[in-house]
């Protein structure tokens, strides 16, 4: 099933879908399993997998030490695929590739198409890669039946959404104000403007992401995204409260999806 | 060629290198910046204001002095050089940043953020927001902070936050990285004054642009003083900029031969180096395509130079296409060479040049006595080396240097 089909399916079931995030190799591989099989119990629907990457330029310090130290950890790009490979099998959400260009660039986009269709992976993310970058990404994404999911910010002018909204597929990425990940943002009226704005534009279902954390910020997305994306705020919890604490958020936010 | 290489099909791109690989939330302050510097440069008046800001501010034209001393000691070609040591701040960064300032200012941004790696161009940064009045903030990698401390002295004492990078490899990627970080959340009341050749499209251009003062200067002294064009010229290369900005001028005169020297640090083969176009392959990262030091896979790897101005990823993709077209050569300096080179300019010319720049004099050292006696080198000095006293004074190992700093510990 593609993606959006996918999003809408579970859309019958809750308010809103609920996307989580794991920095592949950070704290370990051990504790990223018992992280996924925790969002699958909470019933979660849609996964990051982060490969790691030296420079990590649109994170915040939580998520660039997570980088920094899975990189340390010696996790390899074999080892993040074979991660997301047992991953897929295992779990029932979707699971998305996400990570910065240069292991694609230097991988050759179709090698890591090939990849992540063989993992199973239906899709990715790449924030530091443009719209009008992408070349053959696109022509190798239909082949492999992936997902580009594509990034739009609040500062994009009008013509702007409209050149990265039609190239989108599965979903749109709305980073919910400026600046890297892991700041709490204010959810207020400002972020409205923007996602009508994408709405006007585009039929896709929208995801909003940056600064998300407490099942509070998700009640107030109802009826306005089809998806809330969480990904520094569980980190932290981990890191601040170990696996019982992750799970107790975690529970938390799933909640508030319903 | 000058002309064809700002007019590629993608604005930004030299041949396969440069572009434009931001997260889209900056976009729309890069197409502004895109836009603000291109009305500066079809207003004549602009070049002009920044001509005359660097005269009276900054010691321009700086002058071309003839290395007599050097040159019959090495017995080869006539050796001539640029003193961009000369300038406010002593390095070629003031050229780089006072543009960019004049740029703000016509933007109406009240606040500047800058990377800095020796210092030069935290300084110079800092200098120019003093000038102008802005907010300055200033990122350097932790590792820079301790190897560079005179330079974080005056960044503050000038007003401007130095704040420790102490991510990855706490040097001058990182710094921009956290510069980036920043930029993203601040755009509208602030300029991001990268101080190289590097990042995303319009700051190749535009800071090549700038710098090719230098080269322009060059251009008409070097036919004053020599009568003709030199055959060779050398700048040394970390990001780039000193090396583009006296290249470009000379680009279309093909009899001159352009030789960039980039940090061999502790020798090619060890891995600890920053010789991009001799160990690195075309990666992106930091905003734009080019040459980087990475690994198989795309991660980045650990850098080396005693120079901590060279000590870096990446390379201009400017100069990553001259690379690749056989218009500049490239070679590297090892650091034990370096410090010889630094040590000879001193005892022969009275000039102090930053570790930096001496990359550029090592090869002219190593290659000048293989050439004729009536051909003419020309190279960039392209920083001063005071701030160096306390890596120097190590590397010379001087007992009444470690005596003097003992004694100021204790005495604090």
């Amino acid at each position: 099933m593609n993606l959006t089909n996918y999003i809408r399916e579970r859309l019958q079931q809750k308010q809103i879908l609920l996307m989580t995030h794991v920095v592949v190799g950070y704290p370990s591989l051990d504790d990223n399993w018992t992280m996924l099989e925790m969002m699958q119990q909470s019933g979660v629907d849609l996964v990051e997998l982060q490969m790691p990457f030296t420079e990590p330029s649109a994170d915040g310090p939580l998520f660039v030490k997570a980088n920094q130290q899975a990189l340390k950890n010696g996790i390899r790009r074999d080892d993040y695929f074979e991660f997301m490979r047992k991953a897929t099998a295992a779990f029932d959400f979707k699971i998305l590739m996400m990570g910065y260009y240069n292991p694609v660039f230097v991988m050759g986009h179709h090698e890591f198409c090939r990849e992540l269709h063989k993992n199973e992976s239906c899709g990715f993310i790449l924030p530091d890669l443009p719209v009008e970058e992408f070349g053959d990404l696109f022509e190798y994404s239909r082949q492999y039946e992936l997902s580009p999911i594509l990034v739009c910010a609040p500062t994009n002018t009008p013509e702007r959404l409209r050149q990265v909204l039609a190239h989108g597929s599965g979903f749109l990425y709305c980073a919910a104000r400026k600046g890297v990940t892991g700041t709490k943002t204010t959810l207020d009226q400002s972020q409205d403007g923007f996602i009508s704005r994408c709405r006007e534009i585009s039929d896709l279902p929208l995801a909003l992401g940056f600064g998300l954390s407490e099942a509070a910020d998700i009640q107030q997305l109802h009826g306005k995204v089809e998806i809330a994306i969480v990904g520094s705020a569980l980190l932290h919890s981990w890191q601040e409260n170990g696996p019982q604490g992750y799970q107790h958020h975690l529970a938390g936010l799933a909640e508030s999806c319903a | 060629m000058l002309k064809e290489l700002f007019e590629f099909d993608r604005p930004g791109y030299y041949g396969p290198y440069g572009g434009t690989f931001i997260p889209e939330i900056l976009k729309t302050t890069l197409d502004e910046l895109v836009l603000a510097f291109q009305e500066a440069q079809a207003d004549p008046s602009f070049w002009r204001q920044y001509v005359d800001v660097m005269q009276s501010y900054s010691c321009r034209p700086t002058p071309v002095t003839p290395l007599e001393n050097l040159t019959k000691l090495l017995g080869g070609a006539k050796i001539y050089c640029k003193r961009e040591d000369l300038n406010h701040t002593g390095a070629h960064k003031a050229n780089n940043v006072m543009g960019q300032g004049l740029l703000v200012k016509r933007m109406g941004k009240p606040r500047v953020i800058a990377e800095t790696g020796a210092g030069q161009h935290g300084v110079a940064t800092a200098t120019m927001a003093a000038r102008f009045g802005l907010e300055c903030t200033v990122y350097m990698g932790e590792v820079d902070v301790e190897r560079q401390r005179p330079n974080v002295f005056w960044m503050e004492q000038l007003g401007a936050e130095v704040i420790p990078v102490t991510d990855g490899t706490a040097t001058l990627k990182d710094a921009i990285n956290q510069a980036n970080r920043d930029w993203a959340a601040t755009m509208e009341s602030t300029h991001y004054v990268l101080g190289t050749v590097c990042g995303p499209h319009p700051f190749p251009q535009m800071v090549s642009y700038f710098q090719s003062i230098i080269g322009q200067e060059s251009y008409e002294q070097m036919k004053k003083i020599t009568g003709r064009l030199p055959d060779h010229i050398y700048a040394c290369v970390g990001g780039g900029s000193n090396a583009s900005g006296i290249f470009l001028p000379f680009l279309d005169a093909q009899q001159v031969e352009l030789v960039g020297v980039e940090a061999g640090g502790k020798g090619i083969d060890s891995g600890l180096h920053a010789a991009r176009l001799q160990g690195g392959t075309p990666g992106v990262a930091q905003g734009y395509k080019t040459y980087f030091l990475q690994d198989d896979e795309g991660q980045m790897i650990e850098t080396h130079s005693v120079a901590a101005g060279l000590d870096y990823i990446g390379v201009g993709p400017i100069l990553s296409y001259l690379h690749d077209q056989k218009r500049v050569r490239f070679e590297s300096a090892v650091d034990e060479e370096v410090i010889d080179a630094a040590k000879l300019l001193i005892r022969k010319e009275g000039i102090i040049p930053a570790l930096e720049s001496s990359h550029a004099l090592a090869a002219v050292i190593r290659e000048a006595p293989k050439m004729k006696q009536d051909e003419i080198i020309l190279v960039n000095l392209s920083g001063r080396g005071d701030k160096d006293i306390f890596n120097i004074a190590e590397a010379i190992g001087d007992e009444k240097w470690n005596q003097f700093l003992k004694k100021k510990v204790e005495n604090l």
